[in-house]
């Protein structure tokens, strides 16, 4: 039995992570971008109980070159908004967290800071937000105006902002995060009074600008949108080297890492290391490792359900052949993540999960590698494992928030909770 | 039954919210922030075969003075993601939000129109507007750098924009054929080039076209820029027009103008803003219609709305009794902030002393009462039907955004009285006809790659 409980979590994406998902004969290419698919992998997540899904997305589309565009027409392209898409799964889905991917550097804080905590609303305090730096020269090109980072020539490729800047961007980051989460804080909890007697609406001295100065930009503040359930939703990044570990460290409750086989205990160290540098105060980061998983289609014991031909293609098919047919069809999934993958039965792949909450981590984030197969594999075998080995929780707490979830304090308080008279005259406008 | 030789008239519903007309003192008054609130409204809305949802956009907490506004409603959601929830709990009706294209980028709206019109099925409209103070762009990292006689170039060219972005890639980019391995038909699904005064941007645009091609676009400009604008670009027009004369005429010019600019009459709908009281008879109707007035009007929202108008401090009047016996301050920055105005503070000032001295000196609250806020429609709900269907069959407008001082219950009674009688008197689908909101609305479905005339040359 494992010491504690860990955090399960899938990211969702497209017909899945392996760039051949969409051929598989369970996929539905043709679905990608209607709600109800959405719908469905979310709702499956939630059968198996999961903590969060993620949502991915980008500003740039999707590329098998990390440089640029490419010519690729194999696989799959085109994306909807993930904010939106979490926001149309709220309402109709009752305990899983939801955390869209955010394009934090070209996307206005304020607009990140409403939208999310519009989300928390609509999801009954499930909202999270994963912060992702815009680290493509084309996501600048997209937007124009922007302070478009210039390119490296020493780079091999044409499009690759250089490692200097990046690095300024993380930089940037830290306080655009830093900005939304204060736009959250700027109402007070109970800032709405309707005292009719006072003819009052809101109790002003519980609503606060922010006066926020960072390096290259300024806000105002207060939000428009009043504080939501959770007080301060989730916020999440992908780190995967010392930079965006100090950026984590600085700014996210959770952080995604990707260790391979070898280097787990080593890459927690260093993302600890991080949250020393930037003396990091409060809670600790949660670890998260992300891993790329493809399950066989056997039960909880290992047995493999309907036979084992080797040659099948369907739920029968082992996942070590499923990938090798995958792999053999196009750019194999080897080149297409930088996550270990693990293939395997549930209990293979809990063995996995299991060392990695033993050398400290908080928990792993699943990317399914066929959304429609591994997925429900996830919720239907993997969990049950999970659960069997007191690793996860048996049930969703009633009304958990994530922040709950996650083992996160629930409802912190706002940080200008009791300030009064600390407001910023109002700029000037033109009559 | 729907009368083919009868308009039918559109209709919105619109949740009321930050302005002195949504009562939160009312009883039955719910929430303004939770998603109960939009999803009754919604729900209702539908439910009366209303074309859209309509939800506005706060982008800054207004202030008074160094102080926040208190009295009226004060604090939004966002826009987009609660029309992405309601797109959860609806089926047909359409979902329209205002965006302001000054503080976001075109690839943005672009993609989350799209996303949004994916995301419910074709329901997707954007209503777009512009803004140029100092005061909402300090809330952005931009600011707020527009000139403001530069707004409709800068409107023009982002609309634009955003539809060559929705252009992007052809209804049939994807191939996603599992046995040939062809997801996408080419390479270059997406690509994109606009090079213009405001924007510079150049890539591939990564949502695939979505069910209505390009959503809906909204406007609500009544300068005669605001209505090029829209005769050129827009599919519908949110107008302040509510009296039936100015409306007509109203309908008459943006009409002309539609066709001046190369696209038939009748592509571009106007629909109003209007409120509605009922009641079982003609007098208790106005009754409560009065009442409404009375409790708008508190002495709170009186000051604000004086020294919006006087552009100056007014706590040394009192406004129950006389009109401030100032002239408006012409020269500083805006005293109230967060809220546009339009009209000349002087003529302002002006008329209210007029109304207060043919009135026998009526203070300045006695005036608000009597010349503001009224409601459009107000009877029994067969009065309010044939008013209602009157005006549209008189071309002062193609139908209403319904709004109502009680949120969200407001819309239920309109819903259960009104609209039957709409029906009954076929101006009102029993049903929608369509999936899209462009077919519901019917307006034409404009072509891939066909683009609208330039005002600003």
């Amino acid at each position: 039995m494992a010491d504690h409980r860990i955090i399960v979590a899938a990211a969702l994406d497209g017909a899945g992570w392996h760039p051949a998902a969409w051929r598989e004969p369970s996929s539905q290419p043709d679905r990608l971008y209607s709600p109800d698919y959405w719908l469905d992998r979310v709702r499956e997540a939630e059968e198996g109980g999961l903590d969060f899904v993620t949502f991915e997305d980008n500003f740039a589309l999707q590329s098998s070159d990390r440089r640029g565009p490419d010519t690729a027409t194999d696989e799959v392209r085109g994306r909807l908004d993930a904010r939106l898409i979490a926001s149309r799964v709220a309402p109709v889905t009752d305990h899983i967290g939801l955390i869209p991917v955010v394009n934090t550097t070209l996307t206005e804080p304020f607009h990140v800071s409403k939208a999310i905590a519009t989300l928390d609303f609509t999801s009954s305090g499930r909202a999270g937000v994963q912060a992702r730096v815009a680290s493509r020269a084309e996501e600048y090109s997209h937007i124009g105006r922007h302070d478009a980072p210039t390119v490296d020539s020493s780079s091999s490729g044409p499009a690759e902002l250089s490692v200097t800047e990046v690095g300024a961007k993380f930089e940037q980051a830290a306080e655009e995060v830093d900005a939304i989460r204060r736009l959250w804080d700027s109402w007070e909890d109970d800032a709405e009074i309707r005292d009719v007697a006072t003819d009052r609406f809101i109790d002003a001295d519980k609503l606060h600008t922010i006066d926020f100065e960072a390096s290259t930009f300024s806000i105002r503040g207060p939000s428009i949108t009043p504080r939501s359930p959770q007080g301060q939703p989730v916020v999440a990044a992908l780190a995967h080297a010392g930079t965006p570990y100090r950026f984590a460290a600085r700014a996210t409750d959770l952080v995604f890492v990707t260790p391979t086989a070898d280097n787990a205990a080593e890459i927690l160290s260093a993302v600890r290391t991080a949250e020393a540098e930037v003396r990091r105060e409060g809670d600790e980061l949660k670890v998260i490792a992300d891993l790329v998983v493809l399950l066989d289609a056997s039960d909880s014991n290992g047995t493999e359900v309907g036979g084992a031909d080797p040659n099948s293609t369907g739920p029968d098919e082992s996942a070590a052949v499923r990938l090798e047919r995958l792999d053999s069809l196009g750019r194999p999934l080897a080149e297409a993540t930088e996550a270990r993958i693990v293939v395997g039965s549930a209990s293979e792949v809990a063995d996995v999960v299991e060392e990695l909450a033993a050398a400290g981590y908080d928990g792993v984030r699943l990317r399914p590698g066929v959304l429609t197969d591994d997925l429900p594999l996830i919720a239907n075998q993997l969990a049950p494992e999970l659960r069997d080995r007191g690793l996860t929780r048996s049930t969703y707490p009633q009304d958990a928030s994530l922040r709950e979830l996650v083992g996160l304090p629930a409802a912190p308080p706002s940080r200008y909770a009791g300030e009064t008279g600390q407001n910023s005259p109002a700029p000037a406008s033109a009559l | 039954m729907t009368d083919p030789n009868k308009k039918q008239i559109i209709l919105a519903a619109y949740v009321g919210g930050v302005n002195e007309h949504t009562l939160w003192e009312a009883p039955g008054a719910g929430s303004q922030i939770e998603f109960d609130t939009f999803r009754h409204v919604a729900q209702t809305a539908e439910r009366g075969k209303f074309d859209y949802f309509f939800l506005a956009e706060g982008l800054a907490v207004r202030q008074h003075g160094d102080d926040f506004f208190d009295h009226d409603i004060v604090g939004r959601p966002d826009t987009l993601p609660v029309l992405a929830s309601i797109a959860a709990v609806t089926e047909h009706i359409g979902l329209v939000g205002t965006i302001n294209s000054t503080f976001n980028e075109p690839f943005e709206l672009a993609r989350e129109f799209a996303s949004l019109d994916h995301l419910s099925g074709g329901r997707a409209g954007w209503n777009v507007v512009t803004s140029f103070d100092a005061f909402t762009g300090a809330n952005f990292r931009k600011g707020g750098y527009l000139d403001r006689d530069q707004r409709y170039q800068r409107a023009e060219e982002t609309v634009r924009t955003v539809k060559e972005l929705w252009d992007s890639w052809p209804e049939d980019a994807i191939v996603a054929d599992k046995a040939s391995g062809t997801f996408i038909r080419d390479a270059s699904v997406g690509a994109f080039e606009h090079h213009g005064q405001q924007f510079d941007i150049s890539g591939r645009f990564t949502v695939p076209r979505s069910p209505q091609g390009r959503p809906v676009i909204v406007q609500a400009g009544v300068s005669p820029d605001g209505r090029n604008f829209a005769a050129a670009n827009a599919d519908l027009i949110f107008s302040p027009f509510r009296d039936r004369e100015a409306a007509a005429a109203f309908h008459a010019d943006i009409n002309k103008r539609v066709v001046k600019w190369g696209r038939q009459r009748g592509d571009v709908k106007i629909v109003p803003s209007v409120n509605f009281v009922l009641a079982d008879s003609t007098a208790e109707a106005r009754e409560k219609e009065a009442e409404i007035r009375q409790q708008t009007f508190t002495p709170k929202t009186v000051r604000v709305l004086a020294e919006q108008i006087w552009n100056r401090d007014l706590s040394d009047f009192d406004l129950e009794s006389e009109i401030p016996p100032v002239e408006p301050d012409l020269e500083s920055g805006r005293f109230v902030n967060g809220r546009t105005y339009h009209t000349d503070r002087n003529t302002d000032v002006a008329q209210l002393r007029e109304y207060s001295q043919a009135h026998g000196g009526l203070g300045l609250r006695d005036v608000f009462i009597a010349t503001r806020g009224r409601s459009d429609f107000v009877g029994t709900p067969a009065e309010v039907a044939q008013a209602l269907d009157d005006f549209v069959q008189e071309d002062a407008s193609d139908g209403f955004v319904v709004g109502n001082s009680v949120v969200p219950s407001g819309l239920d009674e309109f819903v259960d009285s009104v609209v039957p009688l709409l029906q009954e008197r076929g101006s009102l689908r029993e049903d929608y006809d369509g999936t899209t909101l462009r077919s519901n609305l019917g307006i034409p479905v404009p072509e891939r790659g066909s683009t609208t005339p330039a005002i600003y040359a």
